[in-house]
């Protein structure tokens, strides 16, 4: 493997990380609260519907951007209403949620566009445009560095660079700030927030929606940075994808980073190389798209080093009986 | 007694309208709908142009759901509808649970294996189109390098990938074909996110022309492809207009042939298997405004040839569904 192709595998993993590593910190942040999310999946999916329309109805890719947030905060809502203020099955709910995405999107966009459940294609100013960095092309001659700078580093949309600043910023809220720390604890032992005084509805309710903000992110990165509009059920399983980074990097912020470049670098290595050869065995392409399942079924079976989910999650919060 | 002889004139003219209602046709679209596009609409285009030259009527559903299969067709079969044109294999353990119970009628179904005395089930040579899109691939490549993206990995879509393979082969012995499937679950067929990974991979390793046979997932490679400036080649449907001058051509399946020629026979029509081939012009290749510019006269010239070829059987193209195995593209 020569140089330039291993920048643009990594190039590759970085496009195919984004939307995971999204979806794993909006997961993350709904999880650290004590709400399982497993709609995940049916909120990026809503998101990518309403960013492909509205890009395609207003030409505008920033409307797209709002009206994917939009969809994906209204599903947020519903998860919201009914696993904390009705105490309802979180994960049920989450079925719900990924069951009436799939359903809805393809009804309403047939009903809009009448083009067999897909949204018309997108033109420039419908599309997120890739940014290039200043100085790409004049650090083009310093070897190493130069390439790396243009292929990798620059020449991916506002999204991308918007992301990995999520990372710090998530973690900054989560361990710096008083919200983190709230946050955690409602995730962990709900009733000592309460008896601190602290609303653990409202708590957990902005819990969610931060969740639907960032899914809603990336579902409009795949329908107006990736494609140019929506098609059926495009999400194609990267929501469950991204839970399962979520327990891989045992709910925490960098570690989400990692996992979710991983599970990107698998994906762009099973992209490039169908088969693989090492030492005489080749690696079909199956086993390399089913690894980052294969390794949180390691990780949760506690081989290398256990993941334990917030202790209150999964459950609602009574303040008395 | 007036009143009686009102009630068996309704009856009479109920049972006539029946008997007219009995010979119209009934067509069942898969759960893509009828604006897929590609397939379905294909089939709901032959339709039309049946019911508008013939000024006849025909009866139609679009499926929701796997549970309704069963109970349209039997709900068609019981109005008296004949013949019923199914589309999609998806329809075939279905059709042999049901047609049996209905011997007078007549079914058809397309893309099937239904094999019963009463089913017209038929097949496309989707390898003689695919040689043919790989005659032009490879006459249209400036690298040599063409590329092949499927969809979900079964055989029938490495039937079209062997087929273009010898296409590619016959024109330019030494070109490399690159082929790529999306995956092995029907997750495959709507993932456009990963088309355009694996498209910019194919044009990384120097494919200028890339060939999707993969549904949902090809919008996304015929996007990327018009986006980095190389040639895509659509599947089914006439796909040359989703990008004007950027699209080499559509390998068509002539969906609509079928029902249209279905619809004509009426009750009448031949059952057991029929096979559409270039022949018959069951599959070819599209050739219309938005891919004229790229067209050149060798290119022309080079598919007429393979086409006559194919037709009098002086080219044999190898049939990866039949054989299981490819001489020319390993998988």
């Amino acid at each position: 493997m020569d140089f330039l192709t291993l920048l643009q595998v990594l190039d590759s993993s970085v496009r195919l990380a984004i939307p995971l590593l999204l979806a794993c910190l909006a997961g993350l942040y709904s999880e650290r609260a004590g709400i399982f999310d497993i709609g995940l999946e049916g909120k990026m999916l809503a998101a990518a519907f309403a960013a492909g329309a509205f890009a395609a109805v207003s030409g505008s890719v920033w409307v797209g951007l709002l009206a994917g947030i939009g969809a994906s905060m209204i599903l947020s809502a519903i998860h919201g209403i009914a696993s904390i203020t009705f105490r309802g099955n979180q994960l049920i709910s989450g079925v719900a949620i990924n069951m009436l995405a799939a359903g809805m999107t393809v009804l309403i966009a047939q009903d809009w566009f009448g083009q067999g459940g897909r949204t018309p294609s997108l033109l420039t100013e419908g599309r997120m445009s890739p940014i290039t960095l200043p100085f790409a092309e004049m650090f083009q001659s310093i070897p190493l560095f130069g390439p790396t700078y243009k292929e990798l580093i620059s020449g991916h949309s506002l999204i991308v660079y918007v992301a990995f600043a999520f990372v710090p910023l998530t973690w900054w809220v989560l361990y710096r700030t008083r919200f983190g720390l709230r946050l955690r604890a409602v995730g962990e032992n709900p009733a000592s927030v309460d008896t601190a005084g602290v609303s653990v509805i409202r708590l957990r309710y902005t819990a969610v929606m931060i969740c639907g903000v960032l899914c809603g992110v990336a579902g409009a990165y795949l329908a107006t940075g990736l494609q140019a509009g929506f098609i059926k059920d495009m999400t194609a399983g990267r929501g469950f994808i991204a839970l399962a980074a979520l327990i891989f990097a045992k709910w925490r912020p960098w570690y989400a980073l990692w996992a979710c470049l991983l599970f990107g670098l698998l994906q762009a290595l099973a992209v490039r190389f169908q088969s693989i050869e090492i030492g005489g065995v080749v690696i079909p392409v199956q086993l390399m798209e089913a690894l980052p399942f294969i390794l949180t079924v390691v990780i949760l079976a506690g081989f290398v080093g256990r993941a334990i989910p917030p202790r209150a999650g999964g459950e609602p919060y009574v303040k008395e009986r | 007694m007036t009143l009686m002889q009102k009630f068996l004139g309704a009856a009479a003219t109920v049972a006539l309208t029946a008997g007219v209602a009995a010979a119209d046709p009934a067509v069942i679209f898969d759960l893509g709908g009828k604006f897929d596009k590609s397939f379905n609409e294909a089939g709901y285009n032959g339709a039309e142009r049946w019911a508008e030259e013939t000024g006849g009527k025909y009866l139609d559903i679009e499926l929701q759901s796997e549970a309704q299969r069963e109970q349209a067709l039997r709900r068609f079969a019981e109005a008296g509808a004949n013949p019923i044109v199914t589309m999609g294999f998806a329809m075939t353990p279905t059709i042999e649970q049901v047609a049996p119970e209905y011997p007078e009628t007549k079914f058809v179904n397309i893309d099937g294996w239904a094999n019963l005395p009463n089913v017209q089930t038929i097949s496309f040579a989707e390898h003689e189109g695919s040689y043919l899109a790989g005659v032009m691939a490879a006459k249209a490549s400036k690298s040599g390098t063409v590329g092949f993206i499927g969809g979900m990995d079964i055989p029938l879509i490495r039937k079209f990938a062997c087929g273009y393979a010898q296409g590619v082969k016959s024109v330019n012995p030494d070109a490399t074909i690159i082929a790529n499937m999306t995956g092995t679950t029907p997750a495959a067929w709507n993932d456009p996110v990963k088309g355009s990974e694996l498209t910019k991979a194919q044009i990384s390793q120097g494919a200028d022309v890339v060939y999707a046979a993969a549904g949902g997932t090809g919008v996304g490679v015929l996007q990327t492809a018009a986006d980095e400036g190389i040639l895509s080649i659509g599947v089914d449907s006439n796909q040359n207009h989703l990008h004007p001058g950027k699209v080499l051509t559509s390998m068509l399946k002539r969906v609509d042939v079928a029902v249209y020629n279905a619809l004509k026979d009426g009750a009448d029509l031949e059952t057991g298997f029929q096979n559409l081939d270039l022949a018959s012009n069951g599959v070819g290749v599209a050739i219309d405004e938005n891919n004229e510019s790229l067209i050149t006269a060798e290119m022309t010239e080079a598919v007429d040839m393979a086409t006559k070829g194919i037709v009098s059987g002086e080219i044999t193209v190898e049939n990866y569904a039949a054989a299981e195995s490819c001489s020319v593209l390993e998988f």
